[in-house]
């Protein structure tokens, strides 16, 4: 389908895939697109892999991205952005927090975790930009920042512009009160910059 | 969760296709919905349960859920049940004679099809139902679809006095999509008519049924033929024309935009008129359905000469990216170039899902790993994890309360090779009342000897923590009857002293109780008392640390299988006997420990201890 946007979002169960992506589609309906957003998890509150797909556009038939065609990838976790990385249009962009979450197979010795993931989908010419978004949430105060630090990362790939995003995370922390209100508004500034500070070729 | 106000009508909501159902129900003036949690049907009574105006229940099986709606429906009231495909199994009993005595009150089943399993035992395509009972299928393609078409099942059911069958599959339960939404329009119960002769199904009575149910499954097949709900689309790509339903209408819509579809709202019966038309558009005729070449068969029996799943896959979703190359073979045009892809990657190690951090069922599994000579039949549910690594524990799962039957089949059954085995069953306590009762009761009675384990942690935890009989709540959290489980095992025949109750984090008793009670030959039941961590019965513990000084890489903690526990180095030495062993340093990550003390017992060096400030060692045992 032409004209439709697709963003895959990936990370592990627990991490907040889903919310992200929640705010994501209600960005795009605040902007007049037809929405279609699905998780293609398996018991994903037990730690397992979480992909969230979101497609907007004039009309939007099939809920699933097929692989090759996503727009942007925002990857929760270093490893589950190299899995998911193949979805990706040739030349479209990875956001990725550079995060290990190492799953207890992994710790058992019976599965190896990618050395450098990051490095991996580089080689394999995939346009990624990582940071660390645990330490920037934790620098401003509060690990649960790390979801709107995600979502400032994605702003300026979006269709529409950052600030429509923006009201939308504004509006879902409204009720908690200024200070929630202000510190995501910091997490969202602060993960928008880190994206964009990466993105620049050194 | 307590009642909200609904969002009112003409809103346009972001809703998935359980929530867009529950809305659809609650306008339709249900008076009572029951169900069991399923993935993925779930959500259906979930959000059902914050709407006013209604009753709600979480039933505690499929069978009992379809049953307390079928009552409400002989009262003249509208009536759900909702279940995911394995539950109507469950229910199909009540199903196939309610059947026969049809529908007062209009009631619909919503059962919700894993397609792809995700979290089931099997896969299987609930659209049979509707051919084996005589009932009409309803098969909505989007959220707006699941809602309007739930608004119209109500229609159709008082209609044609039917219980109608919503299939919806995981890609509609859990898609969001946008739905325009009404208000609720009160239906008052008519009351209930006596008439032995519809509601008694003894035989005399229910032979006279079958021909009105079959008699109505002819009027139901003329309705097919006409109703907008299977809507015929000309289109302009004469190559191919496609018949289907469900989901996989986007996918052939977005493959072939242009081709000739009969999409089928109503998909049984099956509107042969219109598949007639559509097959005179198009030299090739193909059906593109989920799972199984239901409809394939029937045409073909029909005379069309119809494609399917001859080049389709019959396993798991489908995709437009699966669809369309396929079709693009069927037509010897060249394949459809792939999509252009980033290289492709080396194979990633797997992330099952595994129990939480702290997880009651962690020190179950792991004293299981430790004990030898055992045979385990497991059931569904979180504990079913207890199969993958690092405990290995079980060696049956067939379907829910099923472990039951089967170790009394094991104990009976075995041969010479398994004399000296011990037969343990593991079920979960909602699993228990579900269907394990029953089960139990036939151990206890011919005499089984079975050690079984009732891991009770108070929920149904792998549908994410609904309430239970054993928790004392009901679906609103309000306080209800709890069940007493010592009572109830020692009224289906299991002795007193061979019934305990022990903490599941305290290794030393539960080893010790595991392995007398093994060595009896006579039913035991050993309980486990604590709370899954997603309830909130659950109060997290101060977190433990590894003393990294201290930490001879004995890797035991490790063996445990909590996810808080990572190793953060491997080494190999030789030991002076000159055995080679491999030893896995740990660290533990506090934010996800959750202190419930596991992984201190089996510390050989007693290195794992709470946090504290330095020289000052704190090592308390939660209660
Ligand atoms: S949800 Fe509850 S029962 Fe399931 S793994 Fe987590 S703690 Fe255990
Ligand atoms: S105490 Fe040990 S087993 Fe328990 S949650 Fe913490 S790390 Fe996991």
């Amino acid at each position: 389908m032409p004209n439709t946007t697709n963003i895959l979002v990936c990370g592990i169960g627990g991490q907040g895939v889903m919310t992200a992506t929640e705010i994501l589609s209600e960005a795009a309906i605040a902007e007049g697109h037809d929405v279609k957003k699905t998780e293609v998890a398996g018991m994903s509150q037990r730690g397992g892999v979480v992909t969230s797909h979101l497609r907007f556009g004039a009309k939007v038939l099939s809920p699933q991205i097929a692989p090759g065609t996503a727009d942007v990838l925002l990857g929760f976790e270093a490893a589950e952005a190299l899995r998911w990385a193949h979805y990706l249009k040739p030349g479209a962009m990875a956001l990725v927090n550079d995060a290990r979450l190492v799953p207890p197979v992994v710790e058992l010795g019976l599965f190896k975790y990618p050395d450098d993931p990051i490095g991996e989908m580089k080689s394999r010419g995939v346009r990624t930009v990582s940071f660390d978004a645990a330490t920037i949430a934790r620098d401003l105060g509060d690990l649960r920042l790390g979801n709107t630090v995600m979502l400032g990362a994605i702003a300026d790939q979006l269709p529409f512009s950052a600030e429509v995003l923006l009201d939308c995370i504004v509006k879902r922390f409204a009720r908690k009160g200024e200070k929630v209100v202000e510190a995501n508004r910091k997490a969202f500034a602060a993960g928008r910059a880190a994206a964009a500070k990466a993105s620049v070729p050194a | 969760m307590a009642a909200v106000m609904p969002a009112p009508a003409a809103s346009r909501l972001l809703m998935s296709g359980n929530e867009a159902v529950a809305r659809a129900v609650w306008e339709s003036g249900t008076r009572v919905a029951a169900g069991y949690p399923g993935t993925p049907a779930t959500e259906m009574l979930e959000q059902l349960s914050t709407y006013p105006d209604l009753y709600t229940e979480w039933s505690v099986n499929e069978k009992v859920s379809l049953e307390v709606a079928i009552g409400a429906s002989m009262m003249g009231s509208r009536a759900f049940s909702a279940m995911k495909h394995v539950g109507l199994n469950v229910a199909s009993d009540a199903l196939m004679t309610f059947t026969l005595t049809g529908a007062e009150g209009g009631l619909v089943i919503a059962v919700a099809d894993d397609v792809g399993m995700s979290s089931s035992q099997n896969e299987q395509d609930s659209r049979f139902w509707g051919r084996f009972a005589h009932v009409p299928v309803l098969e909505p393609a989007d959220s707006q679809e699941a809602y309007d078409m739930t608004r119209y099942a109500y229609e159709l059911s008082e209609e044609y006095q039917v219980p109608v069958i919503l299939r919806l599959t995981s890609r509609i339960c859990h898609v969001k999509g946008l739905v325009t939404v009404g208000e609720r329009v009160e239906h008052m119960p008519k009351g209930f008519s006596k008439n032995a002769e519809r509601w008694v199904m003894v035989p005399g009575h229910a032979k006279r049924r079958i021909p009105l149910m079959l008699q109505r499954e002819q009027e139901l097949k003329r309705l097919s033929d006409k109703t907008p709900l299977n809507v015929l689309e000309p289109g302009t790509d004469r190559r191919v024309a496609f018949v289907t339903s469900g989901p996989a209408y986007m996918h052939v819509r977005e493959a072939f935009p242009d081709a000739p579809v009969l999409k089928l709202g109503l998909s049984y019966p099956w509107p042969m008129e219109k598949v007639s038309q559509l097959a005179e558009m198009a030299d090739t005729l193909v059906v593109v359905e989920e799972v199984e070449p239901l409809l394939e068969t029937e045409l073909k029996a029909a005379g069309f000469a119809a494609h399917g799943k001859d080049f389709l896959p019959r396993i798991g979703e489908l995709a437009p990216e699966v669809v369309k190359p396929a079709v693009e073979r069927l037509l010897r045009k060249e394949a459809a170039p792939a999509p252009e892809q980033a290289a492709a990657l080396p194979p990633l190690f797997p992330r099952p899902p595994t129990l939480c951090a702290s997880c009651p069922h962690m020190g179950v599994y792991y004293t299981l790993s430790q004990l030898k000579n055992l045979t385990i039949s497991g059931d569904i549910g979180c504990y079913t994890l207890g199969a993958g690594h690092p405990w290995n524990s079980l060696d049956s799962t067939i379907c829910m309360g099923a472990s039951m039957g089967i170790a009394l089949g094991m104990d009976k059954g075995r041969g010479e090779t398994d004399k000296n085995k011990r037969i343990l069953a593991v079920i979960g306590d909602s699993t228990f009342m579900h269907m394990g009762m029953q089960g139990l009761l036939d151990i206890t009675w011919n005499r089984g000897n079975v050690t079984i384990l009732l891991l009770d942690n108070g929920t149904v935890g792998m549908t994410g923590g609904q309430n239970t009989p054993a928790n004392g709540r009901d679906i609103h959290g309000q306080g209800a009857p709890r069940i007493d489980f010592r009572k109830l095992i020692e009224a289906l025949g299991v002795k007193p002293e061979r019934i305990h109750e022990v903490d599941p984090y305290q290794l030393p008793v539960l080893f010790k109780t595991v392995r007398d009670e093994t060595k009896i030959d006579d039913v035991s039941v050993i309980i486990t008392n604590r709370p899954c961590v997603l309830i909130e019965e659950f109060k997290p513990f101060k977190p433990y640390v590894v003393q990294e000084d201290k930490c001879t890489g004995c890797g035991n903690c490790v063996e445990v299988g909590c996810p808080a526990i990572h190793v953060t180095r491997r080494d190999r030495v030789v030991k002076p006997s000159g055995k080679e062993v491999d030893l896995a340093f740990t660290r533990i990550d506090s934010v996800a420990c959750t202190g419930c003390g596991l992984c201190v017992q089996p510390c050989a060096p007693e290195a794992i201890v709470h946090f504290a400030p330095a020289g000052q060692v704190i090592n308390i045992q939660p209660a």
